[in-house]
């Protein structure tokens, strides 16, 4: 398998300035189409839509930038490569589904670390998700509600303008579409709280915490969730006194939390899937040939691996080669920690005896 | 006071596993022990050897990481790979100079040596030093080190034609001023010698 391209041709913020471009456009390009030429956009939400146009600027150009990485680059085209093999594909394709049951519906794999993290992590991840999947396509106009000509008790719901059926006011089903958002916040509030509770007891994760890393993002999601239900409990239970004021005061925090997407610790809901790549990338190298340390002769990684390590070290201008002619790169790790130790062994024996005879 | 640096000295390791219970105390990777001591050779030398992170100035480990998962603290401690972004390729692991990250398969993450950053950070020892009986392990100051050492303290090293430089010190002869690493295997022990029912070396290498 020829190994990708891992210099970067163009000035890398211009690359990553295009593709923020080009993610903008095709959401405007996305807006317009699934809002039927804005016929289904509802104006009280230009804000929000419009800080999506930004926050989509912002995951280009940050993904595109990551994407410059030689490391990342080249997993990138390998995850691609061996994922897409086409007498793979069916045998990739129902490993994908295991892992993303495993990995991005249950995270097991953050189970396994702590179960507050998981009790934690889970009710966020999928508080988040929840609200997102109503949130953007309402702002979009992708989707929206209208009551029946005929009868003012029937709600009729469309996608792209496309009618996706109707439910008459009082039921279930009508219950969970109005609340689905207070639902989603209240799964949210549920996650912030125990990620608070987990860090206000955890010493460890005093000492590596930082508040624009690990709190903000928590104080973000809590201010969307709370004003979200201020808004719910304004109508429902205050007649709507100060609802104009709290709709704008959940709009900011909706705003400011979607423009930090792109560069704070969100940005890992985008760059994480990258592991999925991995697996297939480990899958296949355990497949092939596996690489021998040049000192113990032990296989310890596969041979795909430390070529692409060899490949990215030159790109990063690491230069691991010996003297000897061999390369460093195929010494393992428990090997490296065996010759530091005889390494500084030598430099003692190279001064002769020890004067105090120890 | 002078900082407080950290010091290793493998020939003063004398294999007790100390450092290697100590360390699963700290409160950053509670449970899970990030040292490693090496056996060299069980049937040549009884010689062991710790390592700890070494703290590259320009670490290698996050040089190579796609996620750019691995971040250095403002006073030069390397952490474990951030939780959100490790993607668990074991680059890193593969790419350290020092053979010192460690994959977790359990929790599909890197981690590794912090220099017990939650005792570190305010001044206190590592675990792994505070529990070191034969001073292979140690956090002290400069002046500490060279007045109660025979060697001096470096932290220059060469792989090959990799320069990387260390927040952690080795010790070293006095005439030395960078540790220029190179393989070494020590010779084996010749397999015409008969078997001795009595050499416990050998036992403990059959029973791995």
């Amino acid at each position: 398998m020829k190994p990708p391209i891992t210099t970067p041709r163009i000035s890398d913020t211009a690359h990553a300035m295009l593709w923020g471009l080009i993610a903008a456009m095709t959401l405007i390009v996305g807006i317009l189409a699934g809002s039927r030429g804005l016929r289904d956009f509802d104006p009280a939400l230009v804000s929000y839509a419009g800080a999506s146009v930004l926050a989509g600027f912002g995951l280009g150009y940050r993904y595109a930038m990551w994407l410059r990485r030689p490391p990342t680059r080249l997993y990138w085209h390998r995850g691609w490569q061996i994922f897409l093999n086409p007498r793979r594909l069916p045998a990739n394709l129902a490993h994908l589904a295991r892992i993303v049951w495993n990995s991005v519906v249950l995270q097991r794999f953050i189970d396994r670390r702590s179960h507050l993290r998981w009790t934690a992590h889970w009710f966020l991840a999928w508080g988040c998700i929840l609200a997102a999947a109503v949130t953007f396509p309402l702002s979009f106009g992708w989707v929206r509600f209208e009551t029946a000509q005929d009868n003012q008790e029937i709600y009729r719901a469309f996608l792209f303008g496309i009618p996706l059926g109707s439910f008459h006011l009082g039921t279930t089903i009508a219950e969970l579409t109005f609340n689905i958002l207070d639902i989603a916040a209240v799964m949210v509030l549920i996650g912030v709280f125990f990620a608070l509770w987990r860090r206000g007891r955890d010493h460890g994760a005093w000492s590596v915490q930082q508040f624009s890393n690990d709190m903000l993002p928590l104080i973000f999601l809590f201010a969307i969730s709370i004003t979200g239900l201020f808004l719910t409990i304004s109508t429902h239970l205050m007649r709507g006194i100060y609802y104009g004021f709290l709709s704008q005061l959940h709009a900011i925090t909706v705003i400011l939390t979607l423009l930090y997407l792109p560069f704070g610790k969100f940005f890992h809901i985008f760059q994480r899937p990258a592991q999925l790549a991995i697996d297939f990338y480990k899958q296949d190298g355990a497949a092939g040939p596996q690489a021998g340390c040049s000192r113990c002769g032990q296989p310890f990684a596969s041979r795909m691996h430390i070529d692409d390590l060899k490949t990215i070290q030159a790109a990063l201008g690491i230069r691991y080669q010996l003297a000897d002619g061999t390369h460093y790169q195929d010494v393992c790790p428990a090997c490296r920690r065996k010759n530091l130790a005889l390494t500084q062994d030598g430099l003692w024996k190279s001064q002769g005896p020890n004067p105090r005879g120890c | 006071m002078s900082q407080r640096e950290f010091f290793i000295d493998y020939s003063r390791c004398i294999g007790c596993q100390a450092c290697v219970q100590a360390c699963a105390e700290c409160d950053t990777h509670r449970g899970t022990s990030m040292i490693h001591l090496e056996t060299i050779e069980r049937l040549d030398s009884v010689q062991t050897a710790p390592q700890v992170c070494m703290h590259c100035e320009n670490p290698v480990c996050a040089r190579v990481c796609p996620a750019d998962a691995i971040k250095k603290t403002p006073d030069g401690v390397v952490q474990s790979s951030l939780k959100p972004r490790c993607i668990a390729c074991s680059n890193c692991v593969v790419s350290c100079p020092f053979g010192v990250p460690k994959y977790m398969a359990e929790f599909e993450q890197m981690m590794k040596c912090d220099m017990c950053y939650d005792r570190s950070s305010v001044g206190k020892k590592p675990m792994c030093a505070a529990v070191c009986p034969s001073g292979a392990l140690t956090f002290t100051t400069m002046e500490e080190i060279q007045r109660t050492r025979r060697g001096i303290p470096v932290n220059s090293w060469t792989f090959g034609e990799e320069e990387v430089k260390t927040k952690v010190y080795v010790m070293v002869p006095r005439e030395v001023d960078r540790v220029n690493v190179d393989l070494i295997q020590i010779a084996p022990t010749p397999s015409a010698l008969p078997a001795d029912p009595y050499d416990v070396a050998l036992m403990l290498e059959v029973q791995q």
